[in-house]
């Protein structure tokens, strides 16, 4: 089976030795000790392991490590800078959304990617495109209200 | 519960001291000089939240002793509580009782939880026993610092006590205007203080910190994925374990060929018994090897399926438990003396917590001990089970439980701790042991299924004559009825469960009120009375009454029609000190035989409000989460297998089925707070299924009330 040997995440590239064909997120969490993505079904069901691959969201877990390779990875350990959250986790924070949090980094990461191509989500879209995530506390009305917050915020932040 | 101690009772409070002496230079040799407040438990307590561990030798301390709070010389403020974080933000609530009563910003305390070999014995995390019990505890144990310090200022400036102030970290003389911080008073002492259980409290008509909202105070960690949950734990040189797991339930292992897997590089074989498993340099090769293993198994008969489940129970129940005061009156007269009577079946299925984060254990053995970093509502217990399979003394185990991704009652067991630890032992290096989704959906424990019968007697006015009611296997919480109804039957058939059961969020409370409070409404149809007058005719407990008249108010109850299509439903109760009613609008689709919950009020009475927006997300959670036991949850097994062990074919709740939810919240300033992470979750259920027989005209008798829609 080919190599990946190198990964670029968060800005930094990783030296690594694994299969192209090993998941993503087993790779993130275990050879890189990187664990703020989560491992919640395996199965590209619950999206706990989500990250951004070019800017589009994926889920870890079911993404062989080779398909990305050579391209930038974003995980929840690369949202804040210098000390500053993102919008996105500050208006997670603002909500107090979090029951027991486990599946919110992917919750966020989606939410990244979601404002990029959709600025200004109504509630539907939000749901629709964060439907592929679990909550089992059941906070979702929160994580809307998040999202909401972070598009007005990153809103401000453009104009 | 009673929290005073009766005078005859006072030796409870000086037996530990004298213990705790003995203990004293050990613990601020481990902590540190400063000021140390430990709280004695009364002992009517200590049943659930001291109780005895299984093997009560070489504790550490007197297990009367249920936390205590530690302020150093560097004036820093830290709890100790074998209580843990599973998602009910308790670290938040707990950080505002102490910081009430220590006069000091929640931002100075920091709560040390759940680590064995640091936290006095505690039973677990379970039952919404935190906030009645371990609030009022940490409050008194922080009152009674605030005093110390305030006592050792007075001391140094000759003062009287009475006249100088605690806040913001500090001891204040408003006369003077001398002031000294906490560290100040702290440094180089060693003074241990142990408080009764009755010291007086700050009433909540006065709370500061308390009463408030506070966010979760590891905010920041989660949302930058810093927080270490137990499956993120990594040990220096760690290894990665896999288990065997059997084709269906009870298989014994018959033959077992390790060869191949040993060819794999660094991979150690383990099997002892029926256990089998691998140990590997990463997680993928464990994997390779876990799959090259060649075993055989013997499966014992199934005791049955989940489309025989229900009669199943029925045949195979124990001889009935009678709850305490159970049976009242004549059944037989309170008949006779109805217009009308009914008779309904309702069913239960089994259905699974599903925490997103699945079992996960790290062990690792040195010197002799066994430590396991796990996520578990019962670090004492898991240390207990470790202790009993490992043979080891209690003290040479530790089990430390980092904030976990949630448990709703079903990580009270040890599972992934012990093997992991058996893992380990064979590996002679630490092991980290993830359960994957399916093995989480197998192999760990139920919310029990269960069959309830329920018959009653209604008179011409509407008053309820008579009432009877058994529940096979399910479970008894809140199995009592509260309405007022002078013959009473009530029962509890325990039953061999066909799978492996436990507790879940509510536990049978949730069975019990679906089936109460829908056969209340059918009673309300008989009776032919709106179901919300109907249930106020039969009730005099005024919380209960509080609960419902709230919830109906800010619904609009009795006031507007539903929609073509929608119905509205009501349904309430009370459980663990908490008073719930909830009213709900469902919109069903016929053709496509689809029911959505449109829109549910909830109104909750649990004494008075320590953190009223952590308590608003439990509230929204919780009917939340129900509404996957209420519509689509169930555990299918045929041949002692799980059919349906992944999300995409046991369905949970996702964002499109989430309604408007809004909470309307009672604060009884005057009443000691109960817990609340449970029984707000025990209206959804009936709520809907009164919703769905509104809009539908069919009559919801099982849950899930849609799995393939109604």
């Amino acid at each position: 089976m080919p190599k990946v040997t190198e990964l670029l995440i968060n800005g930094v590239k990783y030296s690594v030795d694994v299969d192209a064909g090993a998941s993503l997120l087993s790779v993130l969490r275990d050879d890189l000790d990187l664990t703020g993505s989560k491992y919640g079904c395996g199965e590209g069901q619950c999206g706990a392991c989500t990250v951004l691959i070019g800017g589009s969201p994926r889920r870890s877990c079911i993404t062989p490590v080779g398909e990305a390779a050579r391209k930038p990875i974003t995980t929840i350990e690369g949202l804040e800078r210098d000390g500053r959250l993102h919008p996105v986790q500050q208006a997670f924070l603002d909500e107090d959304v979090m029951q027991c949090g486990y599946c919110t980094s992917g919750m966020i990461m989606t939410t990244v990617g979601l404002l990029t191509i959709h600025p200004d989500p109504s509630d539907d879209v939000i749901a629709h495109h964060l439907e592929g995530h679990i909550c089992r506390c059941g906070t979702y009305p929160r994580i809307i209200a998040a999202v909401r917050r972070a598009a007005k915020s990153l809103h401000e932040v453009r104009s | 519960m009673n929290t005073a101690i009766e005078p005859e009772r006072y030796e409870l409070t000086a037996e530990p001291i004298y213990h705790f002496e003995l203990r004293r230079r050990d613990f601020f040799k481990a902590l540190g000089g400063g000021i140390a407040v430990f709280c004695l438990l009364d002992r009517s307590f200590a049943g659930q939240e001291s109780g005895r561990a299984r093997h009560g030798f070489n504790e550490p301390l007197p297990q009367e002793i249920s936390a205590w709070l530690h302020i150093g010389e560097n004036g820093e403020v830290t709890v100790y509580t074998g209580k843990v974080e599973v998602g009910q933000n308790i670290r938040s609530s707990l950080t505002q009782a102490v910081a009430e009563e220590l006069s000091v910003e929640p931002g100075f305390v920091r709560m040390l939880m759940g680590d064995t070999d640091h936290v006095p014995f505690d039973m677990g995390t379970f039952g919404s026993r935190t906030t009645p019990t371990m609030n009022p505890q940490l409050r008194r144990a922080a009152a009674a610092a605030r005093e110390t310090l305030i006592a050792l200022a007075a001391e140094a400036w000759k003062t009287d006590p009475a006249k100088l102030t605690a806040a913001n970290g500090a001891v204040t003389d408003p006369d003077s205007k001398r002031s000294a911080s906490f560290a100040e008073l702290a440094k180089g002492r060693e003074l241990a203080k142990a408080i009764p259980a009755e010291d007086p409290l700050t009433p909540a008509t006065q709370w500061k910190i308390m009463g408030k909202p506070l966010g979760k105070v590891t905010g920041r960690d989660i949302v930058t994925g810093r927080h270490r949950y137990p499956s993120d734990i990594k040990l220096p040189g760690m290894l990665y374990g896999k288990v065997l797991r059997p084709p269906a339930f009870g298989a014994t292992l018959t033959s077992f060929d390790a060869h191949d897997a040993e060819q794999f590089p660094g991979v150690t074989v383990v099997h002892d018994g029926n256990f089998a498993g691998v140990v590997a340099p990463n997680p993928r090769i464990a994997q390779s090897a876990l799959a090259a293993l060649k075993a055989t198994w013997n499966s014992p008969p199934p005791k049955t399926s989940s489309t025989l489940l229900y009669e199943y129970l029925k045949k195979n129940a124990g001889p009935a438990e009678e709850r305490a005061g159970s049976t009242t009156g004549s059944i037989e007269q309170g008949l006779a003396q109805a217009s009308r009577r009914l008779r309904q079946t309702y069913t239960v299925a089994y259905i699974a917590h599903a925490p997103l984060e699945p079992r996960a254990a790290v062990a690792e053995w040195k010197d002799g001990k066994l430590s396991v970093w796990t996520g578990t509502q019962r670090p004492f217990g898991v240390r207990s089970e470790l202790a009993e399979t490992f043979r080891l003394a209690e003290d040479h185990v530790r089990v430390v439980m980092p904030d976990m991704g949630s448990g709703y009652g079903g990580k009270h067991s040890g599972e992934a701790a012990v093997e992991a630890a058996r893992l380990a032992q064979a590996a002679h290096r630490p092991v980290k042991l993830v359960w994957t989704r399916e093995e989480e959906f197998t192999w760990a424990y139920f919310r029990p299924a269960g069959v309830i019968e329920v018959s009653a007697g209604i008179a011409s006015d509407g008053a309820i004559t008579a009432w009877e009611f058994h529940n096979y296997n399910s479970g008894a919480a809140a199995i009592g009825t509260p309405y007022n109804i002078p013959s009473q039957r009530i029962q509890f058939h325990p039953v061999d469960s066909p799978l492996r059961q436990g507790s879940y969020r509510s536990l049978a409370a949730t069975a019990n009120h679906f089936a109460r409070e829908s056969f209340m409404d059918e009673l309300a149809h008989l009776a032919k009375m709106d179901p919300l007058e109907f249930r106020l005719k039969n009730l005099t407990d005024a919380r209960f009454r509080a609960a419902l008249e709230a919830a109906a108010e800010k619904f609009g109850w009795g006031k507007s029609q539903p929609r073509p299509g929608h119905g509205f439903g009501i349904a309430g109760g009370f459980d663990k000190g908490g008073y719930v009613a909830t009213c709900a609008e469902v919109a069903v689709e016929p053709s496509a035989r689809q029911v959505r919950v449109v829109r549910v009020v909830t109104a909750f009475d649990c004494g008075a409000v320590v953190n009223p927006d952590g308590l608003r997300n439990q509230i929204e959670g919780a009917n939340n989460m129900g509404l996957g036991g209420a519509l689509f949850e169930a555990i299918e097994f045929e041949n002692g297998r799980i059919l349906n062990p992944h999300f995409a074919q046991y369905r949970v709740p996702r964002f499109s089925d989430a309604p408007a939810i809004e909470v309307v919240l009672i604060d009884r300033k005057d009443v000691p707070s109960a817990g609340a992470g449970e029984t707000p979750i025990v209206g959804i259920a009936p709520a809907v299924g009164n919703a769905i027989f509104a809009a539908s005209g069919q009559r919801q008798r099982a849950l899930p009330m849609a799995p393939k829609g109604v």
